[in-house]
């Protein structure tokens, strides 16, 4: 099987927060494979092992992302790409990132295309979709379950708490949801041969893309922490009367009762 | 200049969800004094029409087809875009819920347009429609504007007011035919996990349980007390984890994100990716045996104790709340 998975680097979710020149400050944070992106590789590595086949990750962004590249390399998949937008663009959103991934994947023949459900960065969870439909395929999101056999593709769907099961045919695009699979952590072995695999790096042109085909259809206007709230109040004295004061603040005070 | 948007109107067991109606709201004021045009897609969907309208929606258009009946992304894009193609909307709401989520991105890419996902706020400023949405898990939040083409939001449930209902108002209702064809996926089976009644991410109370709250069993005072407020019970991941419910149960960064009036946390420590899922809650009440349990610096009131005789002697006041009430 062809198996690609989209791939994004995301800030470490212990990450402390700060803005600084109206931007989110990197500065010094630790950066990861984003999680819902982790349950993707995992469940191409797996597929490859059951079905045979090749395992290649896939990422936009600057060679930064190199290192996330390595890390799903080191698990266990065999090829990586990074396309790389550092000198192209300055800024982008998830239509800009679904055109470039489509582009690059059109004529790879993907069986199976894994990404994860939503980015924790972003939170948008657009591009699985929309790179979909842009290669005129279909495409499952939120999955906890995937089986192939022939053709024929069944998925076990979260939708909410419930869940549905999916029939569908290959090519198609899937996205991970929490409890596809436990990925597993890189071997050492794995991270020595994981040097070795090949990485490919490209740019807007390799994809015979313009900047203007690409530009975000969206702006950010500005970036902000929420108020940091107040210290909130530690009811004392009796249970008792905690809780009748508790009742009567919830009721009175804050009018949520 | 007014604006005409169409808001969609999701229909969950044969219902409106209430994010339907937060939506026409949201609409409404992108409108500004031009149209807002409910959308409903369904096999049996006509007699919902009235309640978006008096919701604040001015008329509606219908898309009935059995093939409609359950959600497939081929099957409601073919319908939504009949839709657009025919009211030609200057923008569009649809709520960011799963089937929100997973329809919304696939018209995007088919009206080539941007979209902000999971907005929990909108205003008019200088003519530009803003939508204020979290990032980094509620870390943060990001003011977007659309520059290019339709402007396209999904919003989250429980956080745009809806307006005040008005019976009174009345509305044109036209049926749109979509031609409904090849659809790739097939929903073969659904099973109901979720609790049944109260929607967990539309819960106006929450009542949520942690590692506290020591096995299956121990979630039966937390159900007593939000049966008792209309709410729903949540849990964080250890106790998801350690099997004492269900994962559709789950608030946080991987789970739910929810927004209640009132959220009661009890034996919940609350680990940053918990709080990722509830922080942004109205009212926060934690209940805890640890004074030095994290849950308690987002915590609006805070109870230290035992979670198994606060939250019997919280059901039997609020009874006597409701009592006087």
């Amino acid at each position: 099987m062809n198996i690609f998975v989209l791939l994004k680097r995301t800030f470490d979710t212990e990450e402390k927060i700060t803005i600084a020149k109206g931007a989110i400050n990197e500065d010094g944070a630790e950066f990861i494979i984003n999680p819902y992106d982790e349950y993707a590789v995992e469940e191409a590595i797996q597929l490859r092992d059951n079905h045979g086949g090749e395992v290649t990750v896939v990422t936009v962004g600057n060679e930064e992302a190199e290192k996330q590249l390595r890390t799903a390399l080191a698990m266990g998949a065999d090829k990586a790409v990074l396309i790389n937008t550092e000198d192209d663009l300055e800024s982008g959103d998830q239509f800009t990132t679904a055109k470039i991934l489509a582009q690059y994947l059109e004529d790879k023949e993907a069986d199976i295309i894994l990404a994860g459900n939503v980015a924790i960065d972003s939170g948008s969870g657009q591009v699985g979709p929309r790179v979909a439909d842009l290669l005129d395929i279909p495409y499952v999101t939120t999955i906890t379950k995937l089986e192939i056999s022939g053709e024929t593709v069944t998925v076990v769907r979260d939708v909410e708490g419930d869940s549905e099961t999916i029939e569908t045919k290959l090519p198609v695009l899937v996205t991970a949801q929490q409890g596809l699979n436990e990925p597993r952590y890189p071997s050492l072995p794995g991270i020595m041969k994981a040097k070795k695999k090949p990485l490919e790096e490209l740019e807007l042109d390799d994809l015979d893309l313009d900047e203007d085909e690409v530009e975000a259809k969206t702006k950010v206007v500005e970036i902000f922490l929420p108020p940091t709230k107040e210290a909130g109040r530690v009811l004392e004295g009796e249970l008792d009367s905690q809780v009748k004061e508790l009742v009567s603040l919830l009721h009175k005070e804050a009018k949520v009762i | 200049m007014g604006k005409k948007v169409t808001v969609l109107g999701e229909v969950r067991d044969g219902a409106l969800r209430n994010v339907s109606f937060e939506g026409v709201a949201a609409a409404r004021k992108i409108a500004e004094d031009g149209e807002v045009v409910a959308v409903l897609l369904g096999s049996s969907v006509k007699d919902l029409v009235q309640e978006m309208i008096v919701a604040g929606a001015d008329r509606a258009v219908v898309v009935e087809d059995e093939q409609l009946a359950g959600y497939t992304s081929d099957g409601y894009a073919q319908a939504f875009l009949a839709v657009v193609e025919k009211e030609t909307p200057d923008a569009i709401i649809v709520g960011h819920t799963a089937l929100g989520k997973d329809l919304s991105p696939k018209i995007a890419s088919k009206l080539n347009c941007g979209l902000v996902s999971d907005a929990v706020g909108v205003e008019v400023e200088g003519g530009n429609v803003v939508f204020t949405r979290p990032i980094y898990s509620g870390k943060a939040f990001e003011k977007k504007i659309v520059t290019d083409g339709i402007i396209f939001a999904s919003i989250r449930p429980n956080n745009i007011p809806p307006l005040e209902r008005d019976a009174s108002r009345t509305g044109e209702v036209t049926e749109v035919s979509a031609e409904i064809k090849d659809l790739r996926t097939i929903v073969r089976e659904v099973a109901k996990k979720a609790t049944q009644g109260v929607d967990l991410s539309e819960a106006k109370v929450i009542v949520a349980g942690g590692r506290g709250v020591k096995s299956e069993d121990g979630f039966e005072p937390l159900q007593e007390l939000a049966d008792l407020l209309g709410g729903a019970v949540g849990a964080s991941r250890g106790a998801c984890d350690a099997e004492y419910c269900d994962y559709s149960l789950q608030i946080g960064q991987t789970g739910k994100v929810v927004t209640p009036d009132l959220y009661i946390a009890c034996g919940i420590s609350g680990a940053i990716q918990h709080l990722a899922g509830m922080s942004n809650s109205k009212v926060i009440v934690a209940i805890n045996k640890d004074p030095e349990a994290n849950i308690f610096k987002v915590a609006d009131y805070g109870i230290v104790g035992d979670l198994f005789e606060v939250v019997p002697l919280l059901v039997e006041e609020f009874k006597s709340l409701l009592v006087e009430a």
